[in-house]
Order: C-alpha cells, then sequence, then structure tokens
C-alpha cells in the first residue's frame, strides 16, 4: 500500500511539472504571437504600394515610403556578407579540418567571445576603424560591424556542420588517392552544403534587424545612395529615428518598417527551413 | 609467384599504444592473402598501414618498410596521396559519396583528380560497375544517388570506385561483415574473379570467408603476426598452438 501512495505521488508530481512546463512554452510561444500581431495590427494600415516604391516625404506631407531604406538595408546586409562569408567559411574549414592545439582554441575562444559581443561595441569598433579614418558615415563602415557581428555566427554554425560530415567519407576520398584540399573542396563542402546555406541563412537574418551599430556608422539617409562610400538609409535605423520622432505619421510609418523588418526576417528564417528541408529529402530519396 | 608486397619489421603506433609489432609479411601478387584473427589484434590496422592510411589517424604513426614492387611506400620523398592511387581500399561499412549519383561514385576517383567528359564517365563508369559486377543491377539508374543502392550493391559500388582508380592491389577492410549471406557470396564471388588483375588483402572476421577465398592467410594476435602460410595448410595443419585455438573456436 504504501508503494502504492508512493507512486501516485510522483506520478501527480510528474503530471503537475509537464503541465507548468507546457504553461511556460505556450508563455513565451504567445509573447511571440503577441509581437507578430502586435506589430501587423499596427503596421498593416501604413504598408502599401508607396511604401516599397517611394521615399519619404518631409513632416506633415503625406503619402511617401521607404523604399531608400529597403533597398539600403538589403545593400549594407549584403556587403556584410559578402565580407563575413568567406572569411568565415575559411576559418570554420580550418577549425574543422586542420585546426589542433593551442591556435586553433585560441581561435575557437576568441569567435564564442565575439559572439557575445554587444551589437553596438560591433558599431564603435567600426566607427574607429572606417568612420574616424573616411570622416564620413558610410554604409561600408555600417557592413564592417554587421560582419563583425555575423562572423562568429558563421564560424560556429560551419564548424558544427563540417563536423557533422562523416570521417569515413573524408577516408573514403584520401584511399582514392585524392589530396586532402580537394577531399575538402569537393566531398566535405560539398555534403555540408545543406546545412552551411542554412547557417549563413539563420545569421543573415540575425544581423538583418540591428540598429544600434548602424546608428553611428551607415548613419541614415532621406534620398536614394548607391555610393557605399556614402551614408545609406537601413530600416532598422529608419524605425528607430521614426518611432522616437513625435510627429504621427512618421510612428506610423516606424511601425510598418517594424512590420517588413519582421516579415524579411521570417521569410529568411523559413526559406532556410524550406531549403534545408528539400535538401534532406533530395538526399534520402 | 613474385611478391607484390613484402612488409618488413614494420611497427605501428596510436599514441603511446603499440598496435602492430616487428610484422614481416610478402604478398604474392594476383592472390588473396586473408587477415585473420580476434578483434583488437591489429589487422586494420596492419592494411591500413600499407597504403598509407593509418597516419591520417591523429597521433598514429609507423615504423618499418612497406616494399611495393621493390619501392617503399614510406621512402622519402613518397607521396602518400600518389602511393593511394596503386593501393585501393575498401572500407568495413560501404560509404559511397551521398552528394554523388552511382555514375558519379564509380569514377569518383578519377574526376575528382582530372576532368572527363560526359562520354568518358559513361564509358568508365560502365566498365567499372561491370567489373565490380553491378552493372545488370544498376544499368537503369546511374542517375539516382549512391546511397539509394542496398547495402551490398553499396559496398560493390565502392569496390567499383577503388577500381576506376586503376590500383595494382586492393586492400578491403571487413568489406563484407555488414552485409547480409547473399551480398557476402557475391563479394566472395567478385573477389576471386578480381584476382586474376589485382593483388587482394583481405581482413576477415569469418573465418568460413577466409578458407572460402583466399590462398594464403595470415593470423594476428595482439599486434604480432602469429602464422602465416597457405590458406590449406593454416586451417588444416596450423604450427602454432595459438593458431589452432583460433581456428577450433577455443578463444576470440
Amino acid at each position: 500500500m504504501k508503494t502504492d501512495f508512493r507512486y501516485m505521488r510522483r506520478k501527480v508530481f510528474g503530471t503537475t511539472m509537464l503541465g507548468l512546463s507546457l504553461l511556460a512554452a505556450l508563455a513565451a510561444v504567445s509573447m511571440l504571437f503577441w509581437i507578430l500581431g502586435y506589430t501587423f495590427i499596427k503596421g498593416v494600415s501604413a504598408v502599401n504600394f508607396d511604401f516599397f516604391t517611394k521615399l519619404p516625404t518631409p513632416v506633415g506631407v503625406p503619402g511617401g515610403g521607404l523604399a531608400n531604406s529597403i533597398v539600403g538595408s538589403i545593400i549594407v546586409v549584403g556587403m556584410a556578407a559578402l565580407m563575413a562569408i568567406p572569411v568565415g567559411m575559411a576559418t570554420a574549414i580550418y577549425l574543422s579540418e586542420y585546426g589542433r592545439g593551442f591556435f586553433a582554441s585560441t581561435v575557437r575562444f576568441v569567435s564564442d567571445v565575439l559572439a557575445g559581443v554587444p551589437a553596438i561595441v560591433a558599431g564603435i569598433v567600426a566607427y574607429a576603424l572606417v568612420v574616424t579614418r573616411m570622416h564620413r558615415f558610410s554604409a561600408f563602415s555600417g557592413s564592417v560591424s554587421l560582419a563583425l557581428l555575423m562572423l562568429p555566427i558563421i564560424i560556429r554554425s560551419s564548424e558544427e556542420i563540417f563536423r557533422t560530415v562523416p570521417d569515413t567519407l573524408r577516408e573514403a576520398s584520401f584511399a582514392l588517392g585524392v589530396p586532402k584540399w580537394k577531399t575538402i573542396l569537393s566531398i566535405v563542402l560539398k555534403t555540408a552544403s545543406g546545412g552551411l546555406v542554412t547557417g549563413t541563412i539563420l545569421a543573415i537574418a540575425r544581423v538583418g534587424g540591428e540598429a544600434a551599430p548602424l546608428l553611428f556608422t551607415s548613419f541614415s539617409n532621406s534620398f536614394w545612395n548607391f555610393n557605399p562610400g556614402q551614408p545609406m538609409a537601413t530600416l532598422p535605423v529608419d524605425l528607430f529615428n521614426y518611432s522616437i520622432s513625435p510627429y504621427q505619421d512618421w510612428q506610423q510609418k516606424a511601425w510598418a518598417a517594424a512590420l517588413v523588418l519582421v516579415g524579411m526576417v521570417l521569410i529568411l528564417n523559413i526559406s532556410a527551413r524550406l531549403y534545408l528541408a528539400r535538401k534532406g529529402f533530395k538526399r534520402n530519396g | 609467384m613474385a611478391d607484390k608486397i613484402a612488409v618488413e619489421g614494420l611497427n605501428a603506433w596510436f599514441g603511446k599504444t603499440q598496435a602492430l609489432h616487428e610484422i614481416n609479411m610478402a604478398v604474392p601478387e594476383n592472390s588473396i592473402t586473408a587477415i585473420i584473427g580476434p578483434s583488437g589484434c591489429g589487422k586494420s590496422t596492419f592494411i591500413r598501414c600499407i597504403n598509407r592510411m593509418h597516419e591520417e589517424i591523429r597521433g598514429a604513426y609507423s615504423s618499418g618498410r612497406v616494399i611495393l614492387d621493390g619501392e617503399d611506400v614510406y621512402g622519402s620523398g613518397v607521396d602518400p596521396v600518389l602511393i593511394r592511387r596503386r593501393l585501393g581500399m575498401v572500407f568495413q561499412k560501404p560509404n559511397p559519396f551521398p552528394t554523388m549519383s552511382i555514375k558519379e561514385n564509380a569514377v569518383a576517383g578519377i574526376i575528382l583528380n582530372k576532368r572527363l567528359n560526359r562520354h568518358e564517365i559513361e564509358e568508365t563508369a560502365e566498365k567499372y560497375l561491370r567489373r565490380a559486377a553491378l552493372w545488370d543491377e544498376v544499368k537503369d539508374q546511374l542517375n539516382k544517388p549512391g546511397i539509394s543502392l542496398s547495402g551490398g550493391q553499396q559496398q560493390r559500388l565502392c569496390i567499383a570506385r577503388a577500381l576506376a582508380v586503376e590500383p595494382e592491389v586492393l586492400l578491403a577492410d571487413e568489406p563484407a561483415s555488414a552485409l547480409d549471406p547473399i551480398s557476402t557470396a557475391k563479394i566472395e564471388d567478385l573477389f576471386t574473379d578480381l584476382k586474376e588483375r589485382y593483388t587482394i588483402v583481405v581482413v576477415t572476421h569469418n573465418m568460413q570467408q577466409a578458407a572460402r577465398i583466399s590462398d594464403r592467410t595470415a593470423f594476428f594476435l595482439s599486434g604480432r603476426l602469429i602464422e602465416y602460410g597457405t590458406t590449406d595448410k593454416i586451417f588444416t595443419n596450423p604450427s602454432d598452438k595459438r593458431t589452432e585455438d583460433y581456428i577450433t573456436g577455443r578463444f576470440g
């Protein structure tokens, strides 16, 4: 009888804890949906065709859009990706295929530390390295700051993915008399490609919404600019500027910018998942 | 028969652990040599030393000489990459490249090292898939992924892949241990056919297999070569007590 009582008590305890953890999960997810929903409700009325095609208008003039900062965001993040991807991939290859001993563990440690650096610090570094030398704000300096943020994410996610490539494949290639560098390029990279693409897309999505490092690097711009050496508008920075402004139509624009930004990040995330799912399916098919 | 491979005073280590002790052994050309012995006796390490795969494992190294056609595989200035093209290897678990089709897998060793046009790829793939006795089973699905095949077919695909590099020797590390009896029989028949062109060294856990296909058998125990001779002699009249005990199933 005593054992039955203990069993019941454990069962009740187990069920209670399961309920609590479900509740916590629900709370976490509902916060996300609340943010998405609220952004949607507040922003959707200001998202129209003009928002994607027109330049911003001065205060008080109705209409206009944020076409320049949508394009600006794509350019700044794109240039950051062009800087971070080659360096990050090469570092990840070094760490997973060659790196052993003190130097490799130092690199790994530094990249972990870099991953923990606050975004605004990356901005200050880019400011000191680029802005103070060029004597002006520029899209390029913004890209440098975002690249600094992307780099550790790409390094660590790619290294993990390279490690999931089974050693038996490397051995199979070596045993065929294929040199190591060729094995890495043709076997390891190719086998890992699905995961690498996904990891990179997630890294891009991660930095795409950053405003802090861009505030004093790429700054902002009310007009079209395609010159990386000049200040360039980006969605997160416009979102910040518009939301702290006292004008109602600007605040409305900020909500719209928030919605578009969240939408872009969401699309990137979903496409990463879809890509991986398709790739995985093909591999098993 | 001339000796294809002569191993002289071979020692191998994993870090501080010595896995092979002073192995001396000659492998005749166009024969099948079976390596038998209990798990952990150094069989796999031994054949991985022959094509210099042993040193790819971190902390692993070896000493001694492995003479292939009069040339020391470990001689100074010998590139292990080039040596491995002369000594093909088949592994315990079939390991076709997952990103490649059946056809591409068959010629992987060639296309990874030089460019082939489409016609050459087709021709070469067919030639070696035939040689590995797989052609009839896959000729209608050459563009499917290599890993879509059954385990036994995958292993023959890996054999085709190894043969396509035109090696002189085929080293096989328990090539049938992960396969069902029918696939195993196919691999055994294949090896018997391949003996005409290649020198084959096969590690096996399966003593019946060694008795069925090999001309000579080497018995390893605790990293040492205990006895080496014709398969007939080893299985019917071994000179060492330990060989006899192992063959008759008294240990291992």
